[in-house]
């Protein structure tokens, strides 16, 4: 059976999630392999969450918020950038295959990027195949 | 006055530095004994054999404390015994709650690890290259054996249920004295809850003035701290903000950045995560973000000093492993 990865997606309410709900109204194609989980901002967004999924077996993380400029509470974004670029090395080190966590900026107008990214992650993923630190629970 | 509590304590894969923390509570500890009776300690204080303990009928022992992570076979098998002779286990101290430093070995194979001890520390003179190896025959007729050396470091609830966990490498001897009380009055007391920074002169808060973000890093050995001002703000990175402030801030007290030792606070999954996460936060610039993996080049040994074997990653690997 082809492998079907799973995604969990953290999206910022006023710009990815927005984002994906325009690709959503505008009927772009898109595989149905991200779970998305609204957050109030993407400043919000734990390292410990990522960690958490990664490790409960999620395939793929992805983490969107605002471009920088756009954050609805100002810097949340900045703050998102300075943790994400330390996850990226972090699960590195733990082991973890870099192509299974990815952070973008996709605003409530790019229905379209969301789709693309959506659709490339998955590729990669597929590439990857399973996470190892699947099953065992 | 009731009969007094049967104690035991066990040295897994520690230093005994958490025994000695024990011991330094000295009167404390007299007052105390006149309340417990010390059936098992070892193998650094008491003279009992673990063939004793292994004698000693099951939960026949109130309150027992292990020091020290699971390194190798030895560990593994004593901690089990143990759990099954007491009614209480503690664990006490980093090792045995979160694997401690010498937990950072889960990043290494076996063949480095045992090539840094055993050839090239400067201490070391091994010409022959002779490695330890669980079996040994000496003579051609002496089979010796020594305990084998695991694939990783597990802390102890990976392998037998804990009631309580004490963190500190090692614990703060106020603190144990604390525990020690309760334990003889019959109230453990829950988590304080309390982290290095509510309990720290330094804190910002403390003092009434707002922290700011912190644009330069600075190892600890690139800056004098300044008196009185908290090192999270001079740019000298401190763990006090996530960390369990049992040591009465022993640390920053003098100057010395909080790393973790007292472990996480309530409420917190995975350590490392949290502790990038609120430096991540307190960082005003992706300059200052690289300048600190710059410093720290391997992040993972920088936030789980004391804690990786109890990361939510590393458990999920062994607990794969194990199937
Ligand atoms: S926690 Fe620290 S003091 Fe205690 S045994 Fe481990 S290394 Fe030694
Ligand atoms: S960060 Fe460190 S120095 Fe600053 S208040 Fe907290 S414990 Fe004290
Ligand atoms: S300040 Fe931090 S590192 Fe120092 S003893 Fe306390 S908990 Fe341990
Ligand atoms: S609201 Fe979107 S990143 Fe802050």
């Amino acid at each position: 059976m082809e492998f079907k990865p799973n995604i969990v997606g953290f999206a910022c309410h006023w710009c990815t999630y927005a984002g994906a709900d325009l690709a959503g109204s505008l009927r772009l194609k898109y595989p149905p392999s991200i779970k998305l989980i609204r957050v109030p901002c993407s400043g919000r967004i734990e390292p410990e969450y990522i960690i958490q999924a990664l490790a409960n077996g999620a395939d793929g993380v992805l983490v969107g918020g605002c471009h920088f400029g756009d954050c609805h509470y100002k810097d949340g974004n900045y703050k998102t950038a300075r943790r994400m670029k330390q996850v990226e090395e972090m699960i590195k080190e733990l082991g973890v295959e870099p192509g299974r966590f990815r952070w973008e900026w996709i605003s409530g107008s790019e229905g379209q990027k969301f789709a693309e990214v959506v659709t490339e992650f998955t590729e990669t993923l597929k590439e990857l195949g399973p996470n190892p630190l699947k099953g065992g629970n | 006055m009731a009969d007094k509590l049967k104690f035991a304590f066990l040295l897994a894969g520690g230093c005994a530095g958490c025994e000695m923390s024990l011991v330094d509570i000295s009167e404390k500890l007299v007052d105390a004994l006149e309340h417990l009776e010390v059936v098992f300690w070892a193998p650094t204080v008491a003279d009992v054999k673990y063939k004793d303990l292994e004698a000693m009928p099951d939960k026949s022992i109130d309150l027992a404390f292990v020091d020290g992570m699971i390194r190798n076979s030895e560990n593994e098998h004593m901690v089990k015994v143990l759990r099954d002779k007491a009614k209480i286990l503690v664990a006490f101290g980093a090792c045995a709650t979160l694997g401690s430093i010498a937990g950072m070995a889960n990043m290494h194979t076996k063949e480095e690890l045992f090539k840094q001890a055993y050839q090239d520390t400067f201490s070391t003179d091994n010409p022959d290259g002779v490695y330890p190896t669980p079996e040994y025959l000496l003579d051609g007729k002496y089979d010796l054996t020594i305990p084998e050396f695991l694939p990783e470091v597990k802390v102890i609830d990976e392998v037998v249920p804990v009631e309580y966990y004490v963190g500190g490498c090692p614990p703060h001897p106020d603190f144990v004295a604390a525990a020690v009380e309760a334990v003889i009055a019959g109230n453990l007391p829950p988590a304080s809850g309390k982290a290095v920074c509510d309990v720290c002169e330094r804190n910002p808060r403390n003092q009434g003035t707002d922290r700011f973000l912190v644009e330069e890093v600075y190892r600890t050995s690139e800056k004098a701290p300044e008196d009185g001002v908290c090192l999270l703000q001079q740019g000298i990175i401190c763990f006090g903000p996530f960390t369990q402030g049992d040591c009465g801030c022993s640390c920053p007290k003098v100057g010395i950045p909080c790393r973790g030792c007292g472990g996480p606070i309530p409420g917190v999954k995975d350590y490392g995560a949290r502790a990038m996460s609120a430096i991540g936060s307190i960082l005003g610039s992706e300059e200052a973000v690289e300048q600190l993996m710059q410093k720290y080049p391997v992040l993972a040994k920088f936030y789980y000093r004391y804690s990786l074997p109890s990361s939510l990653i590393e458990r999920k690997k062994r607990a794969i492993k194990k199937g």
